[in-house]
């Protein structure tokens, strides 16, 4: 029997390579193949024969691999076998097709400063359009990365065109509030915009969904680390030229950080695409560390406030830090969600997440409450319809999320429930900033 | 005869569910089960079975387990949750209706003995 089971080692050790497979799956897999090859010994095979036949059966193991990225996603997400498997020369034109877009974007937003005249002007047009210069030509880049038909690339590049309009067209009074409004929801509009060639241009499919919000996470990473990286070699860039003349780190700032910003857009997302391997040891690591410190900060929150009562308080601007940090628990939880194995039972991380949404829950509901006294005696403002809106996805979002993290956490339900109503409710955070964006200025006459 | 691929690969959640309603039960056994319940006609990839449990696992119709049975070797065991009854239930309602439309239009025509129509 040595030989077969140096034969049965050999096979592991071959379908280890598989990217999609992982340890616990070839445990479940050698198992099966035993059971088959003892079978077949009981048949009358010899050891080789038995053993040939299994591996057969068994089926080749690219199919297979392939078979099991579809379904753990999470794990086709570190390798990316699917996107990799028609055309491996891909890999090496990406960076290419990359530097292109970057380009293109870092063109648009010089372009647009020197129209501008800035920084000796700071027309608002400017600001307003800052997004809409760069995330088309992120949209433009998956669009072709995922080689969408030329259907699909006008329903891609459709919204950015009627934003655009809609955002440019409006006629904004002097100091709008609604302007300011659109300049920060306008953003995240357009995010939402791209995930539609970023997922192939479906948007149906709750996988693909999953996979922009884990996108979405590392871009967040990787974007953070560019821009990091960037400063300081701006910054030792301008003290080296300091002592040649007056105005070369002047000059330095206005030409290479618009355009550095805006290409690095796109670099990121590339990085996103191509070393995910990278981030994928960072990730997982960075959520461990956060939710349990963002759930200790969001249950001290929570048991001051309502102990000290000071709900009158709430003045605006705090209204408006609430709102960042209810934004921000929901991208942790989002972003932990993603990089879970949804197969995993129940566990401490779960329990911490628990609490730390149920927290947020609690401040929200108290945020809710002082702006709802807010608006009953001062009336409603752009601001204040805007803020009261959000309140209300994320307190929808939120209950739903502790709800059903308390049902799993009891065993009744699997996680993938947990993981579909995030998934289902990513529509509604799109409609609420189009609505802001779109319908909100006009109600309020441009003011 | 040779069953198409299609065919294969829609038959095969109702199947596995079906037979785990019979009983717990581990992969090896199960696609045993499947050979000798189609006759051998029903040929899948062995491999094949398992990308399709785990999806079951993540939908949350069968949990799992590893053990280790007195008189054998480790093996993951499968066994069918209350979803995943419900899920068998809306599976089997589908496939009663094709067969039934199916059944009915080859008695009508008269392509096959009516044997196959009231199945």
């Amino acid at each position: 029997m040595d030989g077969l089971e140096s034969q049965i080692g050999e096979w592991r050790a071959y379908v280890t390579r598989a990217p999609a497979v992982n340890g616990h799956d070839i445990d479940e897999l050698e198992a099966h193949l035993r059971d088959q090859i003892a079978e077949l010994d009981a048949a009358g095979l010899t050891g080789d024969e038995a053993f040939l036949v299994a591996v057969k059966r068994m089926g080749d193991l690219d199919t297979l691999s392939r078979e099991f990225a579809r379904e753990h996603s999470g794990r086709l997400w570190k390798q990316l076998v699917l996107s990799g498997e028609d055309d491996p020369a891909r890999s090496s034109a990406g960076w290419f097709e990359a530097f292109v877009f970057a380009l293109a974007a870092a063109v648009a937003m010089q372009v647009a400063r020197l129209a501008a005249d800035f920084p000796d002007e700071e027309p608002e047009w400017l600001f307003l359009n800052l997004t809409l210069l760069v995330l088309p030509f992120l949209a433009g880049y998956f669009a072709h990365r995922r080689q969408l038909d030329p259907r699909r690339w006008v329903l891609a590049a459709a919204p950015f065109a009627l934003l655009a309009l809609v955002v440019n067209l409006y006629p904004f009074g002097a100091d709008s509030d609604t302007e300011i409004l659109v300049a920060l929801y306008l953003p995240v509009t357009l995010w939402f915009v791209v995930s539609y060639p970023y997922m192939g241009g479906t948007l149906k499919s709750h996988e693909r969904r999953m996979d922009f919000v884990r996108f979405t996470g590392e871009w967040v990473i990787y974007y953070a680390l560019i821009a990091l990286g960037g400063g300081v070699l701006l910054g030792l860039t301008a003290l080296i030229f300091e002592p040649i003349g007056a105005g070369v780190d002047e000059r330095l700032v206005e030409w290479a950080l618009p355009a550095g910003a805006a290409g690095a857009v796109i670099v990121a997302a590339w990085l996103v695409e191509s070393k995910q391997h990278v981030v994928e040891n960072m990730a997982p690591v960075l959520t461990m560390l956060f939710t349990p410190l963002f759930a200790v900060m969001l249950t001290a929150a929570a048991a001051i406030y309502a102990v000290s009562g000071a709900a009158g308080e709430f003045d605006r601007e705090l209204l408006g830090v609430f709102d960042a940090l209810l934004v921000v628990v929901l991208g942790l939880v989002l972003y932990a969600m993603s990089a879970r194995e949804p197969a995993r039972p129940p566990g401490a991380m779960d329990r911490v997440q628990l609490l730390a949404v149920t927290s947020a829950l609690v401040l929200d509901l108290m945020v809710l409450g002082s702006m709802v006294a807010r608006i009953g005696d001062l009336g409603f403002t752009p601001n204040r319809v805007a803020a009261l809106g959000l309140n209300l996805v994320l307190l929808v979002n939120l209950a739903g999320a502790a709800w059903l993290s308390m049902r799993f956490l009891s065993r009744r339900i699997a996680f993938h429930r947990l993981e579909r109503w995030q998934t289902s409710y990513l529509p509604v955070f799109a409609i609420w900033a189009t609505t802001v964006v779109v319908v909100l200025p006009p109600l309020f006459a441009f003011d | 005869m040779n069953i198409h691929k299609d065919l294969v690969a829609a038959s095969a959640t109702p199947l596995v569910l079906a037979i785990l309603a019979e009983g717990e039960s581990y992969g090896y056994s199960i696609l045993k089960r499947v050979r000798e319940l189609s006759g051998g006609d029903l040929e899948w990839t062995d491999g094949m079975l398992y990308p399709l449990l785990h999806r079951l696992l993540r939908l949350g119709y069968v949990t799992t387990e590893w053990r280790t049975p007195p008189e054998g070797r480790r093996r993951r065991y499968y066994a069918i949750t209350d979803d995943g009854r419900a899920a068998l239930a809306e599976q089997q309602r589908q496939w009663v209706t094709v067969t039934r439309a199916l059944g009915g239009v080859w008695r009508d025509s008269g392509w096959l003995p009516t044997a196959v129509g009231e199945a």
